[in-house]
């Protein structure tokens, strides 16, 4: 199932107009704050009517200026999670997840248990939210949305208000749900590093419009993105295969254009990952460097160079069937005559595991 | 029936907890959604609405006793509806008494009300609503819980000043012993007459020991709704 969504709404002097589509997987708006990211998923939610366009699920209207279609947002049939979780204070974890239930009790969604065990909150069910710590109520919040039987989840800056240690505690849940479920998810982030690991199509927005939207490693590995995704969050990624654990601790993967050596992952022989490379983290050399320390070097090729306004540079390559960004100076750019075509070697100072596929460990 | 009363005093006494129960229970409703009303909702003529709920917290209560007299009275134009369809007559009845005590207890249950439900996050109530809950059930799962200790204290000091109400009610019930003669009616009465004065003191102390009643059940069910609201 598809999330189709067009509409334009003023707030003030405020102006939002956008289109996208987000299909199933996590579909992550992407931009700074008061950027409309919000607005947006309340316009889906029904929290806000826009002053014109249309919004479909699928094959069902849920939202439609011209015909005066406004589907009540209790109808609408979704999980929403909130920045603040918004747990109700007098129900108990139990009640609280199972508060959807009440009102969409028929249909095939996810069993308690599965729910339950899967966000690790067996032990708080006869607790009160009062005395829950924030990633554990985080938690309840996401399981009372998927509980409810949803056809599409909203999540608005859900791990925002948490420390990282909290953020590493819930990722995992998020990336193993994105995994087991088939409804679009519509993921609002700030944070790139969240939306690297999570996000499987992209929507770019800024001032209310909507830059660009596409699958993600297609939109990370644009250089014209560079400027709206921030210099430091910019990068690509790669697909790679767990090809064996080596004696001395490293993990030596298999991608397209040759093989990498990551720190120990924790994922069994054969599971597919998918590597993120910062731009930053990213050395180019005309011939195959020699003397060097880095172990991951890979034979690429440019495919596109975008000067900046400043010194800086950005190259986009193909290794293999996967696209790279490197920043780099313009003046290097020109020392080593860089331009569509010429053949070089990507040195890659650090890689790091963004995603794990289905059936691999996070 | 206690013999230390005399058969006056008492029906005066046992008539106020059925006038004040009786308008605090019909009139709760209406409060909590009035309350409601107010506390989450602009509409044209709001203002007016709210004057209206507060006009007998500033109004002589003699006054509110005459404007019930000409609405409600056997002649008023909904007195005489009720009369001629219903076969209600609220004059110079018990009943009366009860509406007199409503009416003046209405605006302080009111405030109490739409202060908690003020103080409701209506985020709350919008994700119970993300999570397929009609309005309806919102309010009977969400918000009536979480305002649950502020409509018992809307309740109780509606009760208390229902018990106390004395200028509408005589004014529109009058003073009958056993039909309508509350308790400050009665009170009244007997410091009218010579010697009624130790009745009027007993009558005195029963109202003091009532009033103090009711405010220590409002805090310990306050408390207690409210412990089981932020449990952990």
């Amino acid at each position: 199932m598809s999330l189709s969504v067009r509409f334009a709404h003023r707030f003030g002097d405020f102006a939002l107009d956008v289109a996208f589509e987000a299909p199933a997987g996590v579909t992550a708006l992407f931009g700074r704050s008061g950027s409309g990211k919000t607005s947006v998923i309340n316009a889906v939610a029904g929290l806000i009517r826009p002053d014109a366009g249309r919004i479909l699920l699928g094959e069902t209207v849920l939202f439609d200026a011209e015909r005066r279609i406004s589907v009540p947002v209790h109808r609408r049939r979704l999980g929403y999670v909130f920045q603040e979780g918004r747990l109700f204070p007098h129900l108990s974890v139990r009640q609280n997840l199972t508060y959807g239930r009440w009102f969409a009790p028929n249909g095939p969604g996810e069993s308690f248990d599965h729910v339950v065990g899967m966000l690790g909150i067996d032990g708080l069910l006869e607790r009160k939210p009062g005395g829950l710590s924030g990633g554990e109520k985080q938690r309840v919040a996401i399981g009372r949305a998927l509980l409810a039987n949803p056809r599409l989840l909203l999540m608005d800056e859900p791990l925002a208000a948490l420390d990282e240690e909290r953020k590493a505690e819930i990722l995992p849940y998020l990336e193993r749900l994105r995994g087991e479920t088939d409804i679009p998810i519509l993921y609002v982030s700030h944070s790139m590093a969240e939306v690297a690991r999570l996000a499987t199509t992209l929507v770019l927005m800024d001032k209310g419009r909507v830059v660009r939207s596409g699958p993600a490693h297609e939109v990370l590995s644009d250089p014209e993105n560079v400027p709206a995704l921030g210099i430091r969050a910019a990068g690509a990624s790669l697909q790679a295969t767990v090809a064996a654990q080596e004696e001395d601790g490293l993990t030596r993967l298999e991608a397209s254009a040759g093989p990498l050596f990551l720190p120990h992952v924790d994922a069994p022989v054969g599971a597919r990952l998918s590597i993120r490379i910062l731009a930053q983290d990213v050395i180019l050399s005309r011939t195959r460097p020699e003397g060097l320390s880095a172990l991951n070097i890979l034979p690429a090729t440019v495919t596109a160079v975008r000067l900046g306004e400043g010194p800086g540079a950005v190259i986009q390559l193909r290794a293999g069937d996967d696209l790279l960004l490197a920043r780099i100076t313009r003046r290097s750019a020109r020392a080593l005559e860089l331009a569509p075509g010429t053949a070089c070697f990507a040195v890659l100072k650090s890689v790091a595991v963004a995603q794990a596929e289905v059936g691999g460990a996070g | 029936m206690a013999d230390w009363l005399t058969p006056d005093q008492w029906s005066a006494v046992s008539l106020s907890l059925k006038v004040s129960l009786w308008a605090t229970v019909l009139s709760l409703p209406l409060g909590v959604a009035v309350a409601y009303v107010l506390a989450r909702h602009e509409f044209w003529g709001k203002q007016a609405l709210n004057g209206l709920v507060h006009l007998p917290l500033i109004l002589p209560p003699v006054v509110t006793g005459y404007i019930l007299l000409m609405t409600f009275g056997r002649k008023g134009f909904i007195g005489a509806l009720l009369d001629q369809y219903l076969g209600i007559v609220l004059a110079f009845r018990w009943t009366g008494a009860a509406l007199a005590a409503a009416v003046m207890a209405f605006p302080l249950m009111v405030r109490a009300i739409r202060l908690a439900i003020e103080a409701v996050d209506p985020k709350l109530e919008q994700a119970a609503s993300t999570l397929g809950a009609s309005r309806v059930w919102v309010f009977a799962t969400v918000t009536l819980p979480l305002i649950l200790p502020g409509v018992i204290a809307g309740a109780i000091l509606a009760f208390a000043k229902a018990m106390g109400e004395f200028g509408a009610t005589i004014t529109f019930v009058s003073n009958i012993p056993g039909q309508t003669q509350t308790l400050p009616s009665a009170i009244y009465s007997f410091l009218q007459v010579p010697g009624g004065d130790a009745q009027a003191a007993q009558l005195v102390l029963i109202a003091v020991a009532i009033a103090l009643l009711a405010l220590l059940l409002s805090e310990w069910i306050g408390r207690a709704v409210a412990r089981r609201i932020a449990g952990s």
